[in-house]
């Protein structure tokens, strides 16, 4: 490794650097305020080395792959754990308690989240995907006194395990077959391998897909999600849902791209069969939930249903022609579900905290007129979650349209139309209770000043209505990558 | 340029209105009715200096320098989406009627709405906004867009500002266009994505959308796309259900607004998109479409006599009209488009003023029951003078504009099918069963015992100058539309000569 492969791992350096500070602190003198200081100084350092990183893309031995593409999400994900860390100060800074340790599994879930992102080998999608999920059990669980996120984390811990057993297999199935652990190596001779030993290779890229696929949580490994998203602090569940599952989602794509996986049909049709699945059912059962982070559980099953679409479609469009719409429309997409589920997850940690009963809808009743702001930047995820047009959700949306045109997925298209329109139904809910005019709800009280929390909730507001009413720059940004 | 101030002023507008609520609440509605004012008066006066209206050259739907206005800017490059927009006579007559009908709106809200007024006025201007812009949009991803967009604020004033079952009725609407508009855009993008594969452009144009080369199947899927979309709003028998919820929910500025112009909107869609996108699919379905329009006459009227709810009985009754302009635009002919058009302006004054009605007599008796009613007449002549007007309208009294319209509609549609008209005439017998049903029970005969006791003597407020002068104008423009058709049958024409040349070459076989 010579310093430019160096220079290239700047963010995952700056995120060791930012654990080892933090560790160090905590053994001269335990403070919860300057840690919280110490791990936002440290993620804007890594957003500066992942800036800094760009100029020496490159492959960094054989397991991490620095390429642009990883570098954005590395951004968007560092962002996204600035948010988590904002919403979290309120969350764990109760009176005499020491939360130094949460601050540190943070660093280390983003530390991991960044390396899944930048794997090209087994061994590092394994160690990323460890690394930030044994850390989000710790998270999960602090606010131990409670019995909810006891339960979450448990259930997490035990079906992750479940996951990662299962990937592992995959990986040694795989190993069998082709005798290589890297994504590229793998892809290169596993079409001989196919030819020799089908069985094996499907099924250990099966299992990797299953494995994946608990962490991203599509149907059939959909069963944790509402829980584990109910249970958790809701910082969190925001970060769960938006940096977990996005760092997963990249990896997969790489892993199924290098690895080519898309050449094989049978992967395909149970690829598929899962979208499908995930589209409805996802959607069918959030129309029944009570809890708002239910709810958005469900609803983050059906937005990657719709994801899927796009590695589906990579069946069809050859890497050459349509590349360059299945890249930018995954990148739409993410970066767009990634925003809107922050500005979501916002608000509800803003309004509800740690309080069950106050995540319930009927905890949202005539929000528009006690807290406007807060509500206007609700409604504005919910459309976009909905594809609404002028919001980041419905450009991405636009994308899913076109990818599945253009490569002829009339099925996956009927789901997603379908799924889209139930999905209206539950957004709706909210909005309309928010909207709701009656009863004690109707207070013209004190103005309170405009925190820190509030001036987040804007600027998510107006990120996701700009990417949504001006996406010719992003896109070319995009294609770019 | 013009088209983009008009949106914005009724934007910016709908801001301003919202932030006067802080100084007094009866501001707002002040604002709003300056801003339409303004609105209309700015469109009136850019027209003045325009040469096309005097001549009324007929413009090329394929090209848009022979539009009135034609506007073009880059938006999406990547997509070849830009801002297009553009006004032949047409989306002129609609922008026209929904400026009109958007002060109506304003003044039958003037007393109407009690709690945060402000909003409401920001949303009634923004819902104005998103339908001129669904008149006057060309790209097609702009065309959807505002289709979307308007939604919302509509959804508020229903579910904010509805009586008492608001919430089903607020959802039912908002589900019932939001799906059948994603139909729409997908059916857009696979239209584009076959103009792209022909010619290796992205472009959502209009224009360039036009003429598109398709397999006979994928016409026909792709019209449906988009007719099921349009006929959802319009609404058509059997897509019709969520209006009656929707309009009688609504408060009466909404219902006056969803009457008169949404429901335009889909028909506008219709005679612009659905049949000369697609010319020959739309042939082939004419029958269908047809049978449904028929169809629609006859069930709408059939449930508008059988309501007891004054809304419901006003809201089927649209049903019915709008029957006749699905008819119309499916026999595709000039005589029977012209009485589309006309039925498209002609209904949207009687009903709104019907619905004015309904919001006022809701607004005194606190019912919308018409057995609660009766005898109205000698307490308040005026209204009842000014209801007997419309509702002879709405049964399509010759000399009035509704006549006007079913008549032609009438007349086109039996050279294309007699035995349709034949159905559809029906209309006329029932409509003016229902109608004088309508005036009876609410307005006619004695008292009823629930009314009077609840009265206890009392008198009840008659129209007020306000609510004059609002019937007034309507009642004018109806009139005209019936004596003098003239000049409204001048400005369609062209348009539709144009339209029906362009289908023409395609649709003989």
């Amino acid at each position: 490794m010579n310093s430019s492969q160096m220079m290239a791992l700047m963010p995952i350096l700056m995120l060791s650097l930012t654990a080892v500070v933090l560790m160090i602190q905590a053994s001269i003198k335990r403070d919860q305020g300057v840690a919280w200081w110490i791990t936002g100084a440290g993620f804007l350092l890594a957003l500066w080395g992942a800036g800094y990183a760009r100029e020496f893309a490159q492959p960094v031995t054989i397991l991490l792959g620095v390429d642009d593409w990883g570098l954005f999400f590395t951004t968007l994900i560092l962002a996204a754990s600035l948010v988590t860390l904002i919403l979290s100060k309120d969350t764990f800074s109760p009176e005499g308690e020491r939360k130094e340790e949460y601050y540190l599994l943070l660093v280390l879930s983003v530390l991991g989240a960044v390396i899944l992102i930048q794997s090209s080998h087994m061994a590092s999608l394994l160690l990323g995907m460890e690394l930030m999920g044994v850390a989000l059990y710790g998270m999960i669980a602090f606010p131990e006194k409670g019995e909810l996120p006891l339960e979450a984390a448990i259930k997490y811990l035990v079906l992750s395990a479940c996951a990662s057993a299962m990937l592992l297999f995959g990986f040694a199935l795989i190993y069998a077959a082709t005798g290589d652990l890297s994504y590229g190596g793998m892809g290169a001779k596993a079409a001989v391998a196919y030819s020799q030993e089908p069985l094996v290779l499907m099924a250990g890229s099966a299992m990797i897909l299953a494995g994946l696929g608990f962490k991203l949580s599509v149907v059939p490994f959909h069963m944790w999600t509402p829980d584990v998203y109910q249970g958790a602090p809701t910082p969190v569940t925001g970060f769960l849902a938006t940096v977990s599952k996005g760092a997963v989602f990249v990896a997969l794509t790489r892993f199924f791209i290098e690895g080519q996986l898309y050449q094989y049909s049978s992967l395909i049709v149970a690829l598929s069969a899962v979208a499908v699945a995930s589209m409805l059912v996802g959607n069918w059962l959030a129309l029944r939930q009570e809890n708002i982070k239910r709810l958005l559980a469900y609803s983050s099953i059906a937005h990657f249903g719709y994801l899927l679409i796009v590695l589906i479609a990579l069946s069809i469009i050859d890497n050459a022609g349509g590349g360059q719409l299945i890249g930018e429309a995954i990148t739409f997409y993410l970066a767009a579900y990634i925003l809107t589920t922050l500005a979501a997850f916002t608000v509800v940690a803003n309004l509800a905290g740690e309080d069950d009963s106050k995540s319930m809808l009927g905890a949202f009743d005539g929000l528009f007129w006690r807290n406007p702001l807060q509500a206007s930047a609700l409604m504005v995820a919910l459309l976009s979650f909905a594809g609404i047009p002028l919001t980041a959700g419905f450009i991405g949306k636009f994308y899913l349209i076109t990818v599945s045109i253009q490569s002829q997925l009339w099925l996956l298209l009927v789901a997603l139309v379908l799924g889209s329109a139930i999905a209206i139904y539950y957004y709706l809910r909210i909005i309309f209770a928010m909207s709701k005019t009656s009863g004690a709800t109707i207070k013209t009280g004190s103005r309170a000043a405009i925190g820190a929390q509030d001036i987040l909730a804007i600027l998510l507001l107006l990120m996701v209505l700009a990417l949504g009413s001006w996406p010719q720059p992003f896109i070319a940004f995009a294609g770019g990558l | 340029m013009v088209m983009v101030n008009l949106i914005l002023i009724l934007l910016l507008g709908g801001v301003l209105a919202m932030l006067s609520e802080r100084l007094g609440v009866n501001v707002p509605r002040r604002v709003a009715l300056a801003v339409v004012l303004v609105d209309l008066g700015y469109l009136l006066s850019e027209l003045a200096g325009m040469p096309a209206l005097t001549q009324l050259q007929a413009p090329m739907p394929d090209d848009p320098s022979t539009w009135l206005m034609h506007f073009q800017a880059q938006w999406i490059p990547a997509f070849g989406i830009s801002i297009e927009l553009a006004l032949d006579g047409i989306s002129l007559l609609m922008v026209l009627l929904t400026l009109v009908l958007g002060a109506i709106a304003v003044s039958a809200s003037w007393t109407d709405v009690i709690v945060k007024r402000g909003f409401f006025e920001a949303n009634l201007l923004w819902t104005l906004a998103g339908v001129l812009g669904v008149f006057m949009a060309l790209d097609l991803f702009l065309f959807f867009l505002f289709w979307e967009v308007m939604l919302i604020p509509m959804y508020f004033m229903i579910a904010i500002w509805g009586h008492e079952n608001r919430g089903y009725a607020a959802m039912k609407f908002f589900i019932f266009t939001q799906a059948s508009g994603l139909l729409m855009l997908v059916a857009t993008l696979v239209l584009v994505a076959v103009n792209h594969s022909a010619t290796g452009q992205w472009s959502f144009s209009y224009f360039d959308l036009l003429n598109t080369p398709m397999a006979e199947q994928t016409a026909h899927w792709l019209m449906l796309g988009f007719f099921i979309a349009f006929v959802v709003k319009l609404p058509a028998f059997p897509f019709h259900t969520w209006l009656p919820d929707a309009h009688t929910q609504a408060p009466t500025a909404g219902s006056v607004i969803l009457a008169g112009i949404l429901l335009k909107t889909g028909a506008y869609g219709l005679i612009r998109f659905a049949v000369p996108l697609f010319p020959e699919a739309a042939l082939n379905f004419s029958f269908t479409a047809m049978a449904l329009g028929a169809a629609g006459v006859v069930y709408g009227a059939v449930l508008a006599f059988a309501q007891t709810d004054f809304k419901r009985l006003v809201a089927y009754s649209s049903v019915s009209h709008m029957g006749f302009v699905l008819l119309g635009v499916y026999a595709w002919n000039e005589l029977a488009l012209q009485g589309a058009v006309m039925q498209m302006v002609a209904h949207g004054f009687s009903t709104a003023a019907l619905f004015m009605i309904a919001g006022s007599l809701q607004e005194r008796l606190h019912t919308r029951d018409m057995r609660e009613m009766g005898g109205l007449w000698q307490q308040m002549p005026r209204m009842g003078a000014v209801a007997m007007f419309f509702v002879v309208a709405s049964l399509g009294l010759p000399g009035l504009g509704n006549f006007v319209a079913e008549f032609l509609v009438l007349l086109g549609l039996f050279q294309v099918n007699p035995w349709m008209t034949a159905v559809a005439a029906l209309g006329l017998i029932t409509g003016a069963i229902y109608s004088l049903i309508l005036m009876q029970r609410s307005f006619q005969g004695e008292i009823s015992a629930t009314l009077s006791s609840k009265l206890e003597g009392h008198g009840l407020a008659d129209f007020a100058g306000r609510e004059m002068v609002t019937m007034m104008v309507m009642m004018v423009a109806l009139i005209g539309l019936g004596l003098y058709p003239q000049p409204v049958l001048d400005m369609a024409k062209p348009v539709l000569q144009s339209l029906l040349e362009l289908t023409s070459a395609e649709m003989t076989p």
